[in-house]
């Protein structure tokens, strides 16, 4: 129920950020063009606990020079949702390879937390996909993520993918099992064959761990830190 | 009955033929089901056709054209090459042309100034790629230079069934999306192998380094390459008799598709360039840009069939007819050429510098207007020749072998062959106003590829000021292209005469002027035409992505207002 209220709240916030990008893309484009992508992807693997299955997707919606982005991610253990996530961002073009960032980060689970993001998206040269975002949730803790990916054609549907994310945490977060410093790793190589450019079923063999003082938490708790899976999936666009 | 139509038809040439010709011309635009070369979609038509009909004027007629719109958005048609008034130009939003509204008929209506081959097309959001084009011809009023045996229009276009906006929103998504000859992890190797590991990083970190992409020829692919409407499989043919002159009118009315296109077994003479006529240059090969028009004269003396071939310059298919003297004969398809991966060069990046033009005429050029036109001619085309001849003619590579990737803008065509360079082109009729420029106007060509958005001067359409022209006014416009695509400029409303090495009496005129990679190209221009001139990069979805610019030529330029 909770859940559901703060979808509501995160919603309205959105429905404030999108006129805005609306008016400013009605402004700059000649046909009063907006464009809209949606891309989703989602696979499952085998670990020691038994069914992972992860999600990631993001969306935009606007113009050259104003979008609204859309992020999301998770993971279910399973059929348990350990943790999800849902950004909406205003995202604004200040040059030729980079956007500018900022809005509403929404976690879910493992527990409710809302933080503001500010950030980067963009190419750094050799085509490296790069993501850099710094949050401040309501209870003040302050944290980073940091995701970079590269596409290599093997063939010209089979596609080489190794990507990169570290997230950061300024402090301990006891309740959420986090401690400060680079706190998770999450380091992958997806082998994804695009039948069209739209539909490509991928596998990506992942290794996650916890860093650092997270890590110690976690060996505390009994868990492991690390583990490497490989997932199948499938990824999509609209 | 036929010879009651006949009869009434005479007595209708009879009435026109004596001072003043009139004609009435009635197209309606709709949308339907096509089938293409096996490939099923939807498609706009003008009067259920695609390409839509062939308008055949008479230089002088005044013609009414009533363009009914029965789709649920707004369309448009314009005369692309044609001398008009502002106002029936049809482009929306300029010369208070509203555009046509769904149900509605504008009736456009203007004297014919000129004789030649030019097409028609929708001015409307990408309405062009979906269908929305077809051919005129004018027969002068005098004699006509080149006469010929058989006439044929011959409309290269660029069919998808993929909508314009599909396209455009792939292309924001990923400007990548269509390129299916990207370099491999495989290519990679290959090179390291032949050039040395050294060489092939140094080269992938340089465009890794610009975040460009050596083998974007073409923005957009999946296309079938059609023939007046026929895909290659469908053989449009043209009949012909054994030694009889035979006039070709090709127009390239693709949206985004550059040709390479040669008749094998066949010499062309080019007598026409964008319907303006030519000196007669015999060539092999000609590099057809978008929206360009080519007559060219073929006179075959053989009994036999000869195809008429033109290959995307990303070799990702080809548009193929037949000159035959029956019905039903073929003959042998060439295979597709391997395509060309650009270079540095192209960028304008390095050991180019003879060939940069932009520089050469700056200080060349302005020496030579002072020191006086009569040099000007010849002086000019020392100059320019050597680096002219092989910017547009896309080059034929001596070294290159069948399957190696010729580099650079080339066609790969075979050592000796002829291929049309815009140096070649000399106008048949003296050109009246041989001034030289009262000013230059530079325009660079410039994007991101990666955002999708393309710059004229830096700006898209919707941010950039307009250009204002004093009428009667001469100037030079420089295009730099500082990007790796070539460019198709166009402007309405006038044509331009080509900077390109001839006498100035002699320059060719031109709507279109393609501007390669990395190079620059000046031409020059008589702002003797009022209106509001839409000025535009003819690749459509760079249009539509922001290349394009009004230039507004008033007898007082402050009244023009955007």
């Amino acid at each position: 129920m909770t859940k559901l209220k703060t979808i509501t709240a995160l919603t309205s916030i959105l429905a404030l950020l999108a006129p805005s990008a609306h008016a400013a893309s009605m402004h700059d484009d000649m046909h009063r063009q907006i464009f809209q992508v949606y891309r989703f992807q989602a696979d499952g693997a085998q670990n020691n606990a038994g069914g992972l299955v992860t999600w990631a997707g993001r969306g935009w919606i606007g113009g050259d020079t104003d979008k609204l982005v859309i992020n999301t991610e998770g993971e279910m253990q399973n059929g348990h949702v350990e943790s999800s996530e849902l950004w909406g961002l205003w995202s604004h073009n200040v040059s030729d390879f980079w956007d500018v960032q900022a809005g509403i980060r929404q976690d879910f689970d493992p527990r409710s937390t809302t933080s503001l993001v500010v950030g980067l998206q963009g190419m750094l040269p050799q085509f490296l996909e790069t993501d850099a975002h710094v949050f401040v949730s309501t209870r003040g803790d302050v944290g980073a993520r940091f995701e970079q990916s590269i596409d290599l054609a093997v063939t010209q549907r089979l596609i080489l993918e190794p990507h990169l994310k570290l997230d950061v945490s300024a402090s301990d977060v006891p309740e959420l099992d986090i401690g400060s410093g680079i706190s998770n790793i999450e380091a992958g190589l997806q082998l994804r064959y695009e039948i069209t450019r739209k539909f490509a079923p991928y596998l990506d063999l992942v290794y996650e761990t916890a860093t650092g003082n997270t890590a110690h938490i976690k060996r505390n708790n009994g868990e492991r830190a690390g583990e490497l899976t490989l997932r199948a999936g499938l990824r999509l666009a609209f | 009955m036929n010879r009651l139509i006949l009869a009434s038809l005479v007595a209708a040439l009879g009435l026109f033929g004596t001072s003043a010709f009139a004609g009435d011309y009635n197209l309606t635009i709709d949308r339907q089901d096509v089938d293409v070369g096996g490939r099923h979609g939807s498609s706009l038509t003008i009067n259920g056709q695609l390409p839509g009909p062939t308008l055949h004027f008479k230089e002088g007629e005044d013609v009414t054209i009533h363009v009914t719109n029965k789709l649920d958005e707004d369309t448009s048609l314009h005369w692309h090459g044609l001398l008009l008034p502002g106002q029936m130009d049809g482009v929306p939003m300029f010369n208070n042309f509203p555009g046509i509204k769904p149900g509605k008929t504008f009736t456009y209506n203007f004297k014919i100034r000129q004789s030649g081959t030019y097409w028609y097309h929708s001015h409307s959001g990408g309405q062009e790629q979906e269908g929305l084009y077809g051919s005129i011809v004018i027969d002068p009023a005098d004699r006509e230079p080149a006469p010929t045996d058989r006439d044929y229009v011959v409309v290269l276009s660029d069919f998808t069934t993929e909508s314009a906006d599909e396209i455009l929103s792939n292309l924001k998504s990923d400007s990548g999306y269509y390129n299916y000859a990207r370099r491999t992890v495989g290519d990679f190797f290959r090179d390291a192998a032949d050039k040395g590991l050294g060489t092939t990083l140094r080269d992938r970190f340089m465009w890794g380094d610009m975040r460009m992409d050596p083998t974007d020829l073409a923005d957009v692919t999946g296309y079938t390459f059609l023939v007046n409407g026929k895909s290659a499989e469908a053989n449009w043919t043209a009949l012909y008799k054994k030694g009889e002159r035979v006039r070709l009118r090709f127009i390239n009315a693709s949206s985004m598709t550059y040709f390479d296109l040669a008749i094998p077994g066949l010499k062309m003479i080019v007598v026409a360039a964008d319907g303006q006529n030519v000196q007669p240059v015999v060539v092999d090969e000609i590099r057809i840009a978008i929206a360009e028009t080519y007559d060219v004269i073929v006179v075959p003396k053989d009994d036999k069939p000869y195809t008429i071939f033109a290959q995307s310059i990303d070799r990702t298919g080809y548009a193929r007819a037949t000159l035959a003297t029956r019905n039903g004969m073929t003959a042998p398809v060439p295979p597709l050429r391997a395509r060309s991966l650009l270079t540095m060069a192209d960028m304008g990046m390095s050991g180019m510098e003879g060939m940069d033009h932009g520089s050469m005429n700056m200080s060349g050029m302005k020496g030579m207007d002072m020191s006086g036109m009569d040099m000007k001619g010849m002086d000019h085309s020392k100059m320019d020749m050597s680096g002219m001849n092989m910017m547009h003619g896309a080059k034929p590579t001596a070294d290159t072998k069948a399957d190696e990737h010729p580099m650079g803008w080339a066609s790969g065509a075979p050592p000796g062959t002829k291929v049309l360079s815009y140096a070649d082109l000399k106008s048949l009729k003296v050109q009246k106003d041989t001034r030289p420029e009262e000013r230059e106007i530079i325009v660079r060509l410039g994007g991101t590829m990666e955002r999708y958005i393309w710059t004229l001067n830096g700006k898209k359409y919707a941010d950039a000021e307009p250009i204002d022209l004093k009428f009667g006014e001469r100037v030079k416009l420089t295009f730099i292209n500082d990007t790796m695509m070539a460019h198709p400029m166009h402007l309405h409303g006038m044509f331009v005469q080509l900077v390109n090495g001839q006498p100035a009496e002699r320059l060719p005129n031109k709507h279109m002027v393609s501007v390669p990679p990395g190079q620059s190209y000046s031409v020059m221009l008589t702002a003797d035409e009022a209106g509001e001139w839409a000025f535009h990069c003819h690749l459509l979805f760079h249009m539509e992505s922001g290349m394009m610019n009004k230039v507004v030529v008033a007898r007082l330029a402050k009244e023009a207002a955007k």
